[in-house]
């Protein structure tokens, strides 16, 4: 099993302090906007940056400690990193980037270079083993660098914005990828993507200027924020569900359609769908005759947001105008109807 | 043909300034006495000295690579006061005149020199040796090695060192797979510069190694001399020093661009 980050550290520079843990095989997002300090968490934690106080800690081992003057340098950290642009070394194929880190690590070229041969064919990429980085596209080199990543058999893995430089229609591929071997790996995602962070992440902090404001499981912290900044800048609906015949069964047994950016899978697997508070509307009574999902729930609560109202209910947020708050009357434990369009629900295996 | 993307009156102070090179190569390829060519380049002082000169200039090379490598790796990676007055020093022989270098070196390993004592007790006689000449090479053509593969280093970052530390790569091993391959163009024409310089060099050479034919005196001494007794033959001798330097250029130019496909 892969082991408990810790991280708690002070930064001056850039003005970041930030206490965080992230317990055996989870995934944490850190979410906020640039320049929250979100990367320079990462390099603390990655020991390309020296923390100006604090620790930095990976199961027992201490890999940074102001007071006791230790500092395990990065190569012998064993973490990897992954960075936004995917940085393969331009100067070797793509095999030999994944078999980078084997071979620093002493093992011998051929073992090395088995290694790398699995793990690029555990990213689908065996077909480009000989490729220069240039002759790769900017999705096959993050996953040729996700490969590269993990053939170093890390013991915790920091990703820093993987899906930012890519274009809308491979950055599903990636995620699924990421999402898959994340899953047993004690892993810290940077993004400022709220979609990000609701479909890779268990656990979500989200950072504003270099501290963390609001921190908790994925679920709840974008569909419940607690906190301003968190209500601002999260705020999606993640629900989670089983698929089934291209839709998600909610565990109450109803159905939310939607489209996949992905093959699901096979019927009865994980999935979640992702829905924006501003794309569900609210009604008194079932709408009919519509391709729409409508969903029978009651209000929870009411606040501002922006110029809009954010109503939150037992199943998902959405966001109406003042008046139109006003014309339902709506207040707390009301029953209504949601109605979102299908193609505004966002499905993604979980 | 590409398109021209530079304004259209730079074209004559380039062509003119491609003239100034190409016309004196010219007219000395023109002025050479072919007839007696061979004789004159293969006489026993001119295969001597092409033969110094190459071999001097060849070691002159792998110690400006020995000692530039690292110095250009320390001034790259590190700023403040102490690596900009490093920069200064190391550079210094670019600016300075060679005979300066050459009256600085006898000061240093000659005789009666700072070191020279020393190096006597030990029965090391560096000044008027190969050795000398060497020397004096590697002193000023250094900084057009550690110039070039800074600059090189500087451009080139440390973003994918760092990615390679995380990957597990100690420093050591960073240098050799990341940090030089990523600089070799810089390496490559730093190490060319480096050469032609050390084949070129004439002033620090004859002050501090002076001038006996087949241990000291290189190439471009033995055509200095020859221009007094035989001008045919210095101009002669000139033609070839000319092409051992296309033939250098052409080699590594070659070698570059096989070295460099993949880097973007």
């Amino acid at each position: 099993m892969s082991p408990t980050l810790v991280l708690d550290l002070t930064v001056a520079a850039r003005d970041v302090a930030i206490a965080l843990t992230v317990a055996q095989g989870e995934t944490l997002a850190l979410l906020g906007p640039n320049g929250a300090g979100k990367s320079t968490v990462l390099a603390a934690a990655a020991g390309l940056l020296r923390p100006d106080s604090g620790t930095v800690r990976l199961g027992d081992h201490t890999l940074s400690d102001h007071q006791t003057r230790t500092w395990v340098p990065p190569h012998a950290r064993r973490i990897a990193l992954l960075a936004q642009d995917a940085r393969l070394f331009p100067h070797l194929s793509a095999l030999d980037n994944v078999a980078f880190g084997p071979r620093s690590q002493g093992q011998p070229k051929r073992t090395a270079h088995e290694a790398a041969a699995r793990w690029l064919e555990e990213v689908g990429m065996t077909a480009y083993a000989r490729r220069r980085p240039h002759e790769l596209s900017g999705g096959q080199a993050q996953k040729v660098a996700i490969a590269r990543a993990l053939a170093t058999e890390p013991a915790a893995l920091l990703v820093d914005e993987p899906l930012s430089a890519l274009d809308v229609e491979v950055a599903p591929d990636v995620r699924d990828l990421l999402r898959r071997v994340t899953s047993d790996l004690t892993t810290v995602i940077v993004t400022h993507d709220a979609l990000d962070a609701a479909l890779l992440s268990d656990r979500v902090a989200v950072m504003h200027a270099g501290r963390v404001v609001e921190h908790g499981e994925t679920g709840r912290v974008l569909s419940r924020p607690t906190s301003d900044f968190g209500a601002r800048f999260a705020g999606l609906n993640l629900v989670r569900g089983v698929t089934s015949g291209g839709a998600l069964r909610m565990p109450d047994g109803r159905l939310l359609h939607g489209i996949a950016e992905s093959d699901l899978g096979q019927d009865g697997g994980p999935v979640a769908a992702v829905v924006a508070p501003s794309a569900v509307s609210i009604h008194l009574e079932a709408t009919h005759g519509s391709p729409r999902n409508s969903l029978a729930a009651s209000v929870v609560d009411l606040e501002p947001h922006g110029p809009t109202v954010r109503v939150r209910t037992d199943l998902l947020s959405a966001d109406i105008t003042p008046a139109a708050v006003a014309e339902l009357r709506l207040a707390r434990g009301n029953r209504v109807v949601l109605s979102v369009k299908a193609t505004e629900v966002h499905l993604h295996r979980a | 043909m590409t398109q021209l993307s530079v304004p259209k009156w730079l074209l004559l102070p380039a062509a003119l300034g491609a003239l100034l090179v190409a016309v004196p190569i010219l007219a000395m390829a023109l002025s050479v006495d072919w007839s007696n060519f061979s004789s004159l380049v293969t006489s026993e002082a001119s295969t001597d000295a092409l033969w110094l000169s190459l071999r001097t200039a060849s070691v002159s090379t792998l110690l400006c690579l020995l000692f530039g490598i690292p110095l250009a790796a320390v001034l790259a990676r590190t700023a403040g006061t102490a690596a900009t007055l490093l920069r200064s020093l190391v550079l210094l022989p670019l600016v300075l005149p060679p005979v300066v270098g050459g009256i600085a070196l006898i000061q240093a390993f000659g005789r009666r020199g700072l070191l020279g004592s020393t190096l006597d007790v030990l029965g090391l006689q560096v000044a008027f040796s190969t050795t000398a000449v060497v020397i004096a090479q590697t002193f000023v053509a250094m900084p057009f090695l550690v110039i070039s593969l800074e600059g090189a280093l500087r451009a080139a970052g440390t973003r994918y060192e760092d990615i390679a530390a995380t990957l597990g790569a100690g420093p050591t091993t960073v240098f050799r797979r990341v940090t030089l391959p990523l600089a070799l163009p810089g390496l490559v024409s730093g190490t060319i510069l480096a050469f032609a310089r050390c084949l070129g060099e004439f002033g620090a050479t004859i002050t501090f190694a002076g001038s006996l034919q087949g241990t000291t005196r290189t190439l471009p001494l033995e055509i200095y001399l020859q221009r007094e007794g035989d001008p045919r033959a210095a101009v002669a001798l000139s033609l070839v020093l000319v092409a051992v330097a296309v033939i250098v250029i052409g080699l590594t130019r070659t070698r570059r661009y096989s070295l460099t496909a993949g880097t973007p």
